[in-house]
């Protein structure tokens, strides 16, 4: 099939060129790629952040941060985002060991969490549009349902996400490629907390402050 | 020698021969971190609720202090940062977003703050000339 190369004085060496790639396994830039894309999210949220910074003084006369905050469940609404991220850890440690009864457990857990966040953050909508204090409002509080409300469409999207995942961790099992789906949410969920930071501290208790 | 450089290498790894340098934490990692990151959310909450500290200024800066500390946490017990994984990159693209989102924040307020001042009828128009 492949036979040797014979040149001309047939003493020189010849020179081979790797001309294809070398194979990559599958998914093995799964994790750099989708943390690529959560820096690019990480873009969003600081626009949104720094239109905020910008309009959040901007009340038109209407209510300000003290008038519609609660500070009481902006505290609850952290708690269960960070109970829900120590949860996802348990099912990711639970993953690493193969065990699908436990993962599952967890991860139905985080997502009661997460749901209980969700719920939360919709009763304080609720509550802030019923008092006539909509986005409409005032610049203020444009900017602040924006914010808060792309961050509560990530949780969204996160718990369709998770739901997907325990399906699908129910039908094929511990798989890697679900493995790898799992470890990706896992960067997405703890990614969400980390904006959740940035909200509390920056729009919620600095609000009050101001 | 050779023989113990080498156990000692072996040791903790998978068996799988590329390693990418990711850490996936332990249960000890996940649990320093949710205490810290308890500590760090309840001692803001408590110093605004309360009002806990009478200057204003040192309340906002000691938040935010809290915040970047937090944050700092998270990357590290719950996104697992380090400089290895991915031979650096996942590092790279971090450091260029933290630029990016700086300068933009910054820039943005700063901007925004001095075009606010300037177009503010602040000035008093009866001893204009």
């Amino acid at each position: 099939m492949s036979a040797p190369i014979q040149t001309i004085n047939g003493t020189e060496v010849p020179v081979f060129y790797v001309v294809d790639e070398h194979d990559h396994p599958a998914g093995s830039s799964t994790m750099l790629g989708f943390w690529l894309y959560l820096m690019s999210d990480c873009l969003i949220f600081a626009m949104l952040f720094a239109t905020f910074g910008v309009l959040g003084g901007s009340y038109a006369a209407g209510p300000g941060p003290k008038d519609l905050f609660d500070l009481k469940l902006v505290a609850l609404n952290t708690a269960m985002l960070l109970f829900s991220s120590i949860t996802y850890g348990f099912a990711m440690l639970e993953m690493m060991k193969g065990r699908v009864k436990s993962t599952q457990m967890w991860l139905g857990i985080t997502g009661l969490f997460g749901l209980a966040f969700l719920c939360i953050e919709l009763y304080e909508f609720h509550h802030m549009i019923h008092e006539g204090a909509g986005p409409w409002r005032s610049a203020f509080l444009s900017s602040f349902f924006t914010l808060v409300g792309t961050h509560g469409l990530h949780v969204t999207f996160g718990i369709i996400w998770l739901v997907t995942l325990m399906v699908q961790v129910a039908r094929f099992g511990l798989i890697e490629a679900n493995q790898r789906r799992l470890m990706c949410l896992s960067m997405f969920w703890h990614f969400l907390d980390v904006v959740w930071i940035g909200v509390f501290t920056f729009v919620y208790l600095l609000g009050v402050l101001r | 020698m050779s023989a113990d450089a080498h156990a000692a290498h072996g040791h903790g790894h998978d068996d799988h021969g590329h390693d990418d340098g990711r850490d996936h934490g332990s249960m000890k990692s996940y649990l320093i971190g949710f205490f810290l990151s308890v500590v760090l959310t309840a001692i803001p909450f408590w110093l605004v609720m309360t009002n806990a500290i009478e200057n204003k200024n040192w309340t906002i800066a000691i938040i935010v202090a809290f915040a970047v500390v937090q944050i700092v946490v998270h990357m590290i017990y719950f996104l697992h940062m380090n400089t290895t994984s991915d031979a650096g990159w996942t590092m790279m693209a971090l450091i260029f977003t933290i630029i990016i989102v700086v300068i933009a924040l910054s820039g943005s307020l700063w901007v925004m703050y001095h075009l606010n001042v300037n177009m503010m009828p602040v000035h008093d128009m009866r001893n204009m000339p």
